[in-house]
């Protein structure tokens, strides 16, 4: 009896090392020599490397990189000076001053961006009630002097309407410019006098 | 002069050659690490990239080469040099082609295990001195592994040894004319190859540089050309194991058609780029794992193999 049983606990001892030296040998040899095969063969798939200079990448159209300052349909400037942006921008890179001309149209006398601060987040953009300042898919604004960095509005603003092509702000907004009079906005209902009792 | 054993023409061109492949080893290996990680690696300093080293030679002997008020400074000085000037003492009894070696040494097999055994030296001093706790812990790793991987990359050599009935290198080569001793002592080369990656503590078994543990391990503190010793020590240790193996078990210089030194060099390559293999695709096991395995499976693997051929080259007789 006792002998029967010390031999099963031998029988059960060599299984336990057999099975530790099968799972040494699976788990530190073949897997390795697995691996080291498995990326040896990466040598013959092609680079994922896009050679720069020469070789443009790809830039998709939602990329966050240089802002510009679009013009509405009629290629009037579509930034209205409300300074949404400068509050919205994390950093405060934005400066601008508000003017008016004749016809009543509000626009920036200055509007200048600080590259060397701005970290692209695009807050402006989302903030802009005009759609005017926009994210651009360009990214080399690389300048030797850091003064360089600073873009004026004669820098940022392009001579179209950027992403939104039809949109204008005046055209849908209710504020009453030169040619345009209360009411005359689309989708705006005539002025109500609020103050006649007549129906 | 001519080119023989021990001339000066060549102990000038072997040092020469060692110091300039372990230069351009750092651009080697990044490339062909790029290469497996579907990269390009620098590829615009120069044709191919190969003047990158030169520019890196130029940055890293113009940085600032400082030490720190807090390190013990003449161990932190001396602390790499060691591991250069001894990784280029071992070279001196490697025989490169039939000629070509700086001196033919009767002891040749003990005097490269000696001076791997001081390398550890540069590494303790490097750490100890900095007085930083990455360091100290760096070298803390490397004194154990070091330490223990020699005793097995020792061992792993008996069995050539004594296949060979020689410690000299050249004549470890010669007696090779039939067969490589890869064949006869393939388990020595395995456990040599192991223990020659722990030795020049090259990844996967860069435990004491662990970089994403201990920052960089014994030198955390260097800066400079002594930082640059250490890397370019590093690199002659990996030249180094690579023609050991090529002597050891590989047939050294031996080989139809081409030319002897052309041959080893192919080898030794072949070598050199199969440890940057290994960098790329072996991620590092864990400090105790490395010890576990040293200490439980490679020391009796190796300690069975130098028995089993003891026991044949008896029973040949
Ligand atoms: S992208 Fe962000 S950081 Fe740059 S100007 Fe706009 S809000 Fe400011
Ligand atoms: S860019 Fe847009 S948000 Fe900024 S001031 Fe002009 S209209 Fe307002």
């Amino acid at each position: 009896m006792m002998q029967k049983k010390a031999i099963q606990g031998k029988k059960h001892a060599t299984n336990l090392v057999e099975t530790i030296m099968l799972s040494l040998f699976k788990d530190t040899f073949t897997s390795q020599v697995k691996t080291l095969y498995q990326v040896f063969m990466h040598a013959f798939v092609k680079a994922d490397t896009v050679e720069y200079p020469e070789e443009q990448p790809y830039m998709f159209p939602r990329w966050r990189g240089r802002i510009i300052l679009s013009r509405d349909p009629d290629g009037e400037e579509r930034c209205v000076a409300c300074n949404l942006c400068a509050c919205a921008c994390p950093v405060d890179c934005i400066a601008l001053q508000k003017a008016e001309t004749e016809d009543g149209r509000w626009y920036p006398e200055f509007f200048r961006i600080n590259f060397s601060r701005c970290i692209m987040c695009g807050f402006c953009e989302e903030a802009c009630p005009t759609n005017a300042i926009q994210l651009t898919p360009d990214f080399e604004m690389a300048e030797y002097i850091r003064q360089d960095m600073v873009w004026e509005k004669e820098d940022l603003l392009i001579n179209g309407t950027g992403k939104y092509h039809d949109y204008n702000f005046y055209r849908v907004a209710g504020m009453a410019i030169k040619g345009k009079g209360k009411g005359m906005a689309q989708n705006e209902a005539p002025p109500v006098n609020v103050k006649s009792l007549l129906p | 002069m001519t080119f023989e054993v021990g001339s000066g023409l060549s102990i000038g061109s072997i040092l020469f050659t060692v110091i300039i492949v372990a230069a351009m080893l750092i651009w080697v290996e990044r490339r062909l690490l790029s290469l497996w990680q579907e990269r390009l690696g620098p590829n615009r300093v120069g044709p191919f990239g190969l003047l990158q080293v030169v520019a890196d030679m130029i940055k890293i002997f113009t940085k600032e080469d400082w030490v720190p008020p807090f390190a013990d400074k003449l161990s932190f000085v001396l602390a790499p040099t060691v591991i250069m000037i001894v990784i280029l003492l071992s070279f001196a009894v490697v025989p490169f082609a039939p000629g070509v070696g700086v001196i033919d040494s009767n002891i040749g097999v003990l005097f490269v295990l000696a001076m791997a055994s001081l390398g550890a030296y540069s590494v303790m001093l490097g750490g100890l001195a900095s007085d930083n706790k990455y360091a100290l812990l760096g070298s803390l790793r490397a004194a154990a592994q070091m330490v223990s991987y020699e005793v097995f990359m020792g061992i792993s050599l008996l069995g050539v040894v004594a296949l060979a009935g020689s410690f000299n290198l050249r004549e470890i080569v010669l007696a090779q004319e039939g067969v490589w001793y890869v064949i006869p002592q393939f388990v020595g080369f395995v456990i040599f190859l192991i223990a020659g990656i722990a030795e020049s503590h090259r990844l996967p078994f860069d435990i004491p540089e662990a970089e994403q543990e201990i920052v960089a391990g014994y030198h955390t503190e260097y800066s400079g050309m002594k930082f640059g010793m250490f890397f370019v020590g590093e690199y002659l240790g990996l030249v180094l194991i690579s023609s050991l193996i090529t002597v050891l078990f590989f047939g050294g210089w031996m080989g139809p058609f081409l030319p002897p030194i052309i041959w080893f060099v192919i080898k030794a390559s072949l070598f050199i780029a199969f440890f940057i293999l290994l960098r790329a695709a072996i991620p590092r096991p864990r400090y105790d794992q490395l010890m576990t395995f040293g200490w439980l499976v490679l020391l009796p693997l190796s300690l069975l193999n130098l028995m089993v051929t003891g026991a044949i080259i008896l029973s040949m007789q």
